[in-house]
């Protein structure tokens, strides 16, 4: 008899060395185990995190190290046997129990580009009921879902495909903006290696509600794992009718290709996505037109992000009514969080939205790697503000992150330690700016790396005061001139950092 | 810059072209697959791209020299890619970055004098909560102390 033993391919997992596991399992098993490889279930702070089928279910060990391969065998652990890195069924675990996950349900728990197991966990009924429906009433559900596009911006999804939908352009598309380039973050990254098939059933569906015929992933080149997974689930989808002409023998027809970046962290921003995808420098476009109506190759384009388009297959399954009553709110449905940096249980939280900073950073995360206490989070990624550890009570959502100066961005949650230099964090802002900015404007391209430049001396007490000053008035005319979210929001964590930690910018000398 | 290409340059060049022409917008896609065919885009490149796609030399150029993934000359017989980001960053990045620069002698974006290892920045690999993270020729790397880069770069070599 044979034993499936699930092994995640995840980039996390195998950055912590699931490969050398895989290895270790099969040389020590042998012929006795089938290896499998899934996604990650998100518990990075696990992996590697192996699954053995048993009777009783998946029973999961972790994190392994290939070391502790030949004692798992002899404790049993093909059975599901006791040892000191059992944990059990995942999905009761403390840390996994506690999310909501929707969009992320099926992650870690299939072969990732295997139709056949992405139906049987549910997959592609969605698509099945998008097919049977009109496209006004496909838009009208994903409106009334509450969704709103989980990439940053967080417009209204609905309202955006029926911008779409209501263009009479022969020729529309849908473009998904896989340019993941915040720090802190990959969900994004983390569903398109572990259940592409539900992006890519969110694509069609975003098509058949629009009616576009053709869709772009548009993926950063620092995800060579996503890439490889996805042009698999791609042609998997296509080999079964899911994809392609005439879907499901439906007279729709829709296929996807995937693009690579190269980068460019401003090729995130959605009108740089669209000159990049066209093959140009990825400068920004001046809206208006917005996208959705002039967007790829100036035809009307539906942009969302991964997540977004990949929790629309769930909303169409279970109802927009299910969806909605997640949340609070004008923030509606679930987010996932991804807890990262100096934090001891790191990874991905799906919930409604409502957790605090603290229930995130405290009960999942476990507080800081280091052991030293918390003194900061940043949300959101580079352009998003620093909050202090006073203001952790806040709650992870859009309207109270926006009112107290912060934003909750894409999701991603960075912990810092209290041996964190908040001037030099703010500087690194600006550097960031000016390293990756587009160049056509202003005052992204002038003004950070004068801000840069500002945060130096005032830190070397030339004339600090003057200077705090001068480095004010430059977050403002950054904030107000300029074209995009790079230069208007890089201002962010440097105003947030001065903020909440002044001491820091003190001259170095007067510091101790 | 009208350096001459060299023959498997131009070879290489011109089959990018082939396989890719024909698509919407294809000029990343041809960088793609001459970087990924020769490791770089010659500068010479530059002239036959944009003959064949009928845009100027400037525009070429100025796509190349916009996305940092664009070499325009072979890397080290290894490439090193640290994250510099902030999940990074708090979780010990910047040593890990000041010990990469001290080991190989050189800064991001240059080559080591005997060629062995090309080292360079990379602003995020989504490894954030198993940071800090490296990339060494494709292979990623989480939560990565020194003494696991010496290692990383020693056994490799």
């Amino acid at each position: 008899m044979t034993v499936t033993v699930w092994v995640p391919g995840d980039a996390a997992a195998l950055a912590l060395g699931a490969e050398a596991v895989a290895r270790a399992i099969r040389r020590e098993a042998g012929a006795s185990v089938v290896l499998r490889r899934n996604g990650t279930r998100g518990l990075v702070w696990l992996e590697p995190l192996v699954e053995v089928e048993t009777p009783a279910g998946r029973i999961a060990y972790g994190p392994v190290a290939p070391a502790d391969v030949p004692g798992l065998i002899a404790a049993g652990f093909l059975r599901g046997g006791e040892h000191a890195l059992h944990l059990g069924h995942i999905e009761q675990h403390p840390w996994f129990a506690r999310q909501q996950r929707l969009t992320s349900a099926r992650l870690g728990r299939i072969e990732p580009a295997d139709v056949a197991q992405y139906r049987a966990a549910g997959g592609f009924r969605g698509l099945e009921r998008a097919l049977a429906m009109g496209r006004a009433d496909i838009v009208a559900a994903v409106t009334e879902s509450g969704l709103r596009g989980r990439g940053g911006a967080a417009f209204p999804t609905g309202i955006k495909w029926k911008t779409v939908l209501e263009q009479p352009s022969a020729t529309k598309h849908i473009a998904c903006n896989a340019d993941e380039g915040d720090s802190g973050t990959f969900a994004d990254r983390m569903l398109m290696e572990g259940d592409p098939l539900a992006l890519i059933e969110g694509m069609t569906i975003a098509a058949l509600a629009v009616g576009a015929a053709q869709g772009w992933i548009y993926l950063r080149v620092e995800y060579p794992h996503a890439a490889r997974v996805l042009a698999q689930a791609l042609d998997a989808a296509r080999g079964a009718g899911w994809l392609g002409r005439n879907i499901r023998g439906s007279a729709h027809s829709f296929d996807i290709a995937v693009r690579l970046g190269a980068g460019a962290y401003i090729c995130g921003e959605e009108t740089s996505m669209l000159e990049s995808l066209e093959g140009r420098r990825g400068e920004v476009r001046v809206r208006p037109p917005l996208p959705a109506v002039k967007g790829l190759y100036g035809q009307p384009t539906v942009v969302n992000n991964v997540v977004t388009l990949a929790s629309v297959p769930g909303i169409l399954t279970d109802g927009p009514a299910a969806y909605r009553e997640f949340g609070r709110g004008e923030s509606r449905g679930t987010v996932l969080l991804q807890l990262a940096g100096n934090v001891r249980r790191g990874g991905l939280v799906e919930r409604g939205f409502g957790l605090s900073i603290r229930e995130l950073v405290e009960d999942f995360g476990g507080g800081s790697a280091s052991g030293r206490p918390v003194r900061a989070v940043q949300i959101g990624g580079p352009l998003g503000a620093y909050v202090p550890a006073s203001q952790f009570d806040l709650t992870l959502d859009y309207e109270t992150l926006a009112g107290a100066g912060a934003m909750l961005g894409h999701g991603g949650v960075v912990v810092f330690d209290d041996t964190v230099d908040m001037a030099a964090m703010a500087r690194y802002a600006m550097e960031f700016c000016a390293i990756e900015s587009c160049g056509k404007c202003t005052p992204c391209r002038i003004g950070s790396t004068r801000g840069a430049e500002l945060i130096d001396r005032i830190r070397e007490s030339r004339n600090a005061a003057a200077d705090l000053a001068l480095l004010d008035e430059l977050c403002d005319t950054m904030i107000s001139g300029s074209l995009c979210g790079l230069g208007g929001m890089a201002p962010f964590p440097v105003r947030s950092a001065l903020r909440h930690f002044p001491e820091d910018f003190r001259p170095r000398a007067g510091r101790h | 810059m009208s350096t001459a290409p060299a023959p498997a340059e131009t070879a290489a060049v011109r089959a990018a072209i082939a396989r890719h022409s024909n698509e919407p917008g294809p000029l990343l896609e041809i960088l793609h697959a001459v970087q990924g065919e020769l490791g770089y885009v010659p500068p010479g490149a530059v002239a036959i791209i944009a003959t064949a796609l009928n845009l100027s030399r400037a525009e070429v150029h100025g796509a190349i020299s916009f996305y940092h993934h664009f070499r325009h000359e072979p890397a080290g017989r290894q490439v090193l890619r640290i994250c510099r980001a902030e999940a990074c960053q708090a979780a010990g990045g910047g040593v890990l970055q000041t010990r990469a620069r001290e080991t190989l002698g050189v800064d991001f974006g240059r080559t080591t004098a005997d060629g062995r290892v090309t080292l360079e920045a990379v602003y995020c690999l989504g490894l954030c909560a198993c940071a800090p993270a490296v990339m060494l020729d494709g292979e990623v790397h989480g939560r990565v102390t020194p003494a696991r880069l010496d290692e990383l770069l020693g056994g490799s070599s």
